[in-house]
């Protein structure tokens, strides 16, 4: 492995909160993503995870440039795409693609699945091999669907049918990379699984990488390599999925952890918790210093006062806080 | 238990009759629970999970909704049977004898009352009182549940409470005519899995405080894992296992309870292996086929003989001691079938 596929260096994007209405005022920033650092290999997965309002999402649409970055810097492939426009980055397009969470609301219920997925190919201007419904149906065939339903329309596949169209919809142009935000969160439990073995067929088949977008800390552990922890914009933690998993050093990882739910009756009843106390504050106004500072056990002055760096602590090993656990 | 339980589900069956058929949503589901006992019901979307308990809460629309059966709450003035009774007289148990919370508080709650008018117009119902009695009662409410400041936050309005807080004031309502059942339908399902621990630890604590019958539908293996004495696991409408927490978790005797406790990625299992996915999709409640409503996504139909998934429904029956599953496989089989999903 010589270059990543994918470089991110201190990733921002804010958010302008404002008073509304016809003179409306700018009142504040919401700053979602406040520098995140990720390097990405081909056929490697990054999960991204942490609680609602920690930036995952916004973190993973900024990557896609679907929101302009604020500040930091993106590299695919080699280039600099921080700031490059939409008809420059519209032929990156087809390396880089997305799977959305809702497969109610991502799917257009006017289209056919055949223009659906074949969309693809006239957005980029392709002319795959043998036309584009003769590839739509092998897309289909490969996630799983039975191509003699070309013509069918949405909202006659069930939510983990409608998944694999978003999936054959991504995989079309064999992109690179694929952002995933939530795939299988609205899924039925004995769906999830399908679903995810797909993605890691497709990834073992096309040497595709991943950004894992999830608060499933299961999933993410069962398909990520790497994964990133995320708290209030900010990157807590980010390990080798062992590593993190075996041994977190964040305190927020920790009790993260801890809060899942375990599927054992005795070990999940035995085990040691950490209950964390409150709420997550509301990212309009984060707390001074670490900003898990108001739910650590561990605060102290200096939590409050001093934001905590992300360094690095072990081998491929980060993490932000000033009194990481043994 | 030495006493009768405090809720006895008997052959109940609720059907949605619609433009392109009878929903068979629930069917013949009976079950049990005691106070102090917690009853975990494990289901898909569609499973007839939710529809059950909101039979016994007598929340169905009597005229669109086709109800048999009998579910009896064992008061102590003598047993009533909530399908067959009166609309009156099951309205003055809801809220006092059996209560309900459900999985999104924020659409629970009116945004237009504060808290405090919302627990006290539930207090209302069953107390004599001033006005400045309900709210005591109130804040005493609100300060069990973990509410810091109760006095001053009983005067706010719903939108002033994140996701976690609004479910405790849920739970306060739920419980402050001290019921004797309480259902929680998805009751951390909208939360952030910190903030779940929290609530799950809360509704522990109150079911011990009250001595209550807890009914708690989730879809959740983890949560029912750790919360639950029995559980009720269901499919395409019907209750497909039931039996203690431990030998549903470590003896599953359903195919289905196999596929799906073996379906889910485990927190500490670190290598990776392929998830074992149940194929296909749950059937469609109209028009259930003949047989087994399971069939079509089982792998081990064939072991039994004479073709009898496809042409008998199997019925609920005890296979070890207090243990049942709706499944023609042998005991031998299903061990082994347990075997070969999950490897113990």
């Amino acid at each position: 492995m010589t270059q990543p596929l994918l470089k991110i260096e201190g990733l921002q994007k804010y958010f302008k909160t404002t008073t509304g209405g016809a003179f409306s005022k700018v009142k504040g920033t919401v700053k979602a993503v406040d520098g995140i650092d990720l390097e990405i290999y081909p056929g490697q997965t990054v999960g991204l995870v942490g609680e609602s309002g920690c930036g995952k999402t916004t973190a993973g649409r900024t990557i896609l440039k679907l929101y302009e970055p604020t500040g930091g810097k993106i590299t695919f492939e080699g280039r600099d795409i921080t700031n490059i426009s939409a008809k420059e980055m519209k032929p990156l397009r087809s390396q880089i693609q997305m799977i959305f969470q809702d497969p109610f609301a991502s799917l257009n219920p006017r289209q056919t699945v055949g223009s659906l997925i074949g969309a693809a190919f006239d957005i980029q201007g392709i002319k795959p091999e043998g036309g584009v419904e003769a590839e739509v149906q092998r897309l289909m065939a490969r996630v799983g669907l039975n191509p003699e339903h070309i013509n069918r329309y949405p909202h006659e596949f069930s939510g983990g049918q409608r998944q694999r169209i978003g999936v054959a919809r991504a995989i079309a142009l064999k992109p690179k990379l694929i952002v995933a935000d939530e795939p299988v969160s609205a899924l039925d439990v004995s769906i999830q699984a399908q679903v995810v073995n797909l993605l890691e067929d497709l990834q073992d088949e096309f040497n595709m990488a991943y950004i894992f977008v999830a608060h499933d800390l299961s999933v993410v552990q069962h398909i990520s390599d790497r994964v990133i922890v995320m708290y209030l914009g900010k990157v807590m933690e980010e390990a080798d999925k062992v590593d993190l998993f075996t041994h977190p050093r964040h305190p927020y990882t920790k009790a993260l952890l801890s809060a899942v739910p375990v599927a054992d009756p005795i070990k999940g009843r035995k085990r040691e918790r950490i209950i964390l106390q409150g709420d997550l504050p509301s990212p309009v106004n984060p707390p001074p210093g670490c900003v898990f500072n108001t739910r650590c056990w561990k605060a102290t002055d200096k939590c409050r006062t001093e934001i905590p760096q992300l360094l690095q602590i072990g081998t491929n090993h980060r993490i932000a806080c000033h009194h990481p656990e043994d | 238990m030495s006493t009768k339980p405090f809720l006895e589900v008997k052959n109940l069956n609720v059907a949605f009759p619609t433009e392109d058929g009878l929903v068979q949503a629930s069917n013949d589901i009976s079950f049990t629970v005691a106070r102090g006992e917690t009853l975990a019901v494990v289901g898909e979307s569609g499973s007839g999970k939710s529809v059950t308990s909101l039979a016994v809460m007598g929340l169905h629309d009597r005229k669109r909704t086709q109800i048999t059966g009998q579910a009896f709450l064992n008061l102590d003035s003598g047993p009533v049977d909530v399908i067959s009774a009166n609309e009156d007289v099951v309205r003055k148990l809801r809220g006092k004898a059996m209560s309900m919370i459900f999985q999104d508080p924020m659409s629970a709650l009116h945004p237009y009352y504060s808290i405090g008018n919302q627990l006290i117009e539930a207090w209302e119902l069953y107390n004599v009182g001033s006005k400045e009695d309900g709210k005591k009662r109130a804040i005493e409410m609100l300060d069990l549940v973990g509410i810091p400041g109760a006095d001053k936050r009983v005067d706010e309005f719903p939108h002033q409470f994140s996701g976690g807080m609004r479910q405790r004031v849920m739970i306060a309502m739920a419980l402050i005519n001290n019921p004797s059942l309480l259902i929680a339908d998805e009751p951390t399902t909208a939360l952030d899995v910190t903030v779940q621990s929290q609530i799950l630890q809360l509704i522990r604590e109150m079911q011990k405080e009250f001595n209550m019958a807890l009914i708690l539908i989730t879809h959740d293996l983890g949560v029912v894992a750790e919360v639950a004495d029995r559980v009720n696991v269901m499919y395409a409408g019907k209750i497909v296992e039931s039996g203690g927490a431990e030998d549903i978790y470590y003896r599953p005797n359903h195919p289905y309870a196999i596929g799906l406790l073996n379906s889910i990625p485990k927190i500490g299992e670190l290598d990776s292996r392929r998830l074992v996915a149940i194929p296909g999709q749950p059937p469609s409640l109209i028009n259930l086929p003949q047989g087994c409503s399971f069939r079509e996504r089982c792998s081990f139909s064939d072991r039994v003989a004479n073709n009898l998934c496809s042409t008998t429904a199997p019925s609920l029956d005890e296979k070890t001691t207090d243990h049942f599953a709706r499944c023609h496989l042998s005991e031998a089989e299903l061990v082994k079938a347990r075997k070969e999903i999950g490897g113990n």
